[in-house]
């Protein structure tokens, strides 16, 4: 196996590559790297584009994450994005300041938004560095969930029980956004999309409410995207609906660190790539020691037959993440992934 | 009743809801029903979303329900309802406003007269709850950095020789059990209705 690409689109067809693919997915550490400001980094391409690279190199990530923030989005309907020094930047106040205003509420197109231009920038100038050797991560909010930000995450939960029609015209004006983002994506170079959902989380929304509204969305949104997708839940619950996650046409789930990674591997078998669950928040106090445990509990887990990439519950590593810690993790990868896994299931394997 | 009433809130039926507490109000007073039939239920729904088995759209829609019928019997200021010592919820450094929302809404609707900070940097905070005399402070969070800002918190309100016990909330604490030490918190709450066990408990202990 030479490339990450191999190794990624392997496993992903639930067959066993070299090792386990691991994606470190570091947004904010490029910052970090050029000695620039979070607010400063993002406010070039170039910069990002700089700082992906010398991440790649330093962890040895398989996959480039060329996403800026998800209030990215939000400055494309006219938001404001509120930068922080130790995090990633926030959505600034609601682009939806009454609710009758969706009724006027048109798409953004993607051409005219700096911010997503200056997004595709990246994704085509490192598509031009690494050619097809490491996948790049394309990334959308999903129709279902920009609405958190678009309006507020209490006035969006009152929409959807108390405003039926208004939420359908939501989704279909996010919705056309959303296909155009991401294809746009690909078309500069974007391998596949990670379709960020937190709303569809059995954590934030019942099953039989999720499937009247959100999962249509994603299902006639998925369809419309021309590649692959990773349905992200930014941490939150998903097993009780992982049926539902493969009837929307997803490739892969992210898999929250409050679920169990056998469980999904027994649920959805070889129709879901599973991609986790490391706990971002705890393992900026990790040892290498616990670093090394988790990547091996993790493996022992979901590794077996392919269908497993190693990152993070959120698909975000916090800025507070020491270096040492995911230096640690990508060592232990190599150790303990290595296929065929047949230290798993052998006494003190850690599963 | 409470287990009707958990249901009926869960589903969020409203016409059951209010049923259920106009039968309720013609047996006991606003207060008690407040105590012994809202904070159960709510409890109970907060059980449920810790156990992955409720969403959190049912808890908000459950506690602003709550929060509307128990605010008809018991206005703001109602003389029923826990003043003391004085208590008030923030959201710090965040723009993430649905947990102190959730809470703010549950803790009205369980008869307490909590007052509402909104959303404040550490600066105005201290400043708040000092100028209030705030004894008990339940703080809310989304992202990891405002977590970590809780131990500024704590180390300027020592400063100016301020006691307060702090309780804290959001999905950082839930993914880092340990979080809520690390940042001087004196409880963490797992969802919005722990908040109330805390505070009532703190009450009595302050008395």
């Amino acid at each position: 196996m030479k490339t990450s690409m191999e190794r990624v689109l392997t496993a992903m067809e639930h067959r066993e590559p070299d090792r386990v693919p691991v994606f470190i997915l570091t947004t904010l550490h490029g910052a970090r790297e050029l000695g620039l400001s979070i607010r400063d980094y993002f406010s070039r391409a170039e910069y990002v584009v700089e700082g992906q690279l010398r991440l790649l190199e330093k962890y040895r990530s398989d996959c480039l994450d060329p996403a800026y923030y998800a209030a990215l989005e939000l400055e494309a309907f006219g938001g404001e994005t509120v930068f922080i020094e130790d995090g990633p930047p926030n959505a600034g106040a609601p682009v939806i300041d009454r609710i009758e205003a969706i009724d006027r509420l048109v798409p953004p197109r993607v051409e005219e938004s700096a911010g997503l231009l200056r997004g595709l920038e990246t994704i085509r100038r490192l598509k031009a560095q690494v050619g097809d050797s490491v996948p790049i991560i394309g990334s959308v909010t999903s129709p279902f969930s920009l609405p958190i930000m678009q309006l507020g995450f209490a006035h969006y939960i009152e929409l959807i029980y108390e405003q039926p029609d208004r939420f359908s015209r939501l989704m279909a004006v996010n919705q056309q956004f959303c296909v155009e983002w991401a294809n746009a994506q690909l078309e500069a170079g974007a391998t596949a999309i990670g379709y960020a959902d937190p709303m569809a989380s059995t954590t934030t929304i019942p099953r039989d409410l999720y499937l009247r509204t959100g999962h249509p969305v994603a299902r006639e949104t998925l369809a419309r995207i021309n590649g692959s997708a990773a349905v992200h839940l930014a941490s939150g619950r998903g097993l009780a609906i992982a049926e539902d996650f493969v009837a929307t046409g997803a490739a892969a789930i992210a898999v929250s660190t409050l679920e169990d990674l056998a469980d999904w591997k027994a649920a959805v078998g070889d129709r879901l790539t599973l991609i986790g669950n490391l706990n971002g928040i705890a393992m900026r106090n990790w040892s290498e020691e616990q670093a090394e445990e988790e990547v091996k509990r993790a493996i022992a887990k979901a590794g077996r037959g392919g269908g497993f990439v190693l990152a993070d519950n959120h698909g975000e590593i916090p800025w507070q993440v020491p270096d040492r810690v995911l230096l640690a993790i990508r060592d232990a990868v190599d150790r303990w992934g290595r296929y065929p896994l047949d230290w798993v299931g052998q006494a003190g394997a850690g599963a | 009743m409470t287990n009707e009433l958990a249901q009926a809130l869960e589903s969020v039926d409203r016409a059951r809801v209010e049923a259920i507490f106009q039968q309720a109000l013609r047996q006991h007073s606003p207060i008690q029903v407040a105590e012994q039939l809202i904070v159960p239920a709510l409890q109970q729904l907060g059980d449920d979303w810790s156990a992955g088995t409720a969403a959190l759209s049912q808890i908000y829609m459950a506690s602003r329900i709550c929060e509307q019928l128990v605010r008809r019997v018991l206005p703001p200021a109602a003389p029923e309802r826990r003043h003391h010592p004085p208590h008030a919820i923030v959201v710090l450094n965040d723009y993430h406003l649905l947990g102190q929302r959730i809470v703010l809404a549950v803790m009205q609707a369980s008869g307490f007269d909590i007052r509402d900070y909104g959303r404040m940097d550490v600066e105005q905070l201290v400043e708040r709850v000092v100028a209030d005399d705030t004894k008990i402070l339940l703080i809310s969070v989304l992202m990891l950095p405002a977590a970590l800002k809780i131990k500024a918190v704590r180390s300027a309100l020592a400063e100016k020789g301020h006691e307060v016990r702090i309780a804290v909330g959001g999905a950082p604490f839930l993914f880092d059990p340990q979080l809520w030490r690390e940042v001087g918190a004196d409880a963490m709450g797992q969802s919005a209705t722990d908040a109330v066990a805390i505070v009532r408990q703190w009450m009595e202990e302050m008395a």
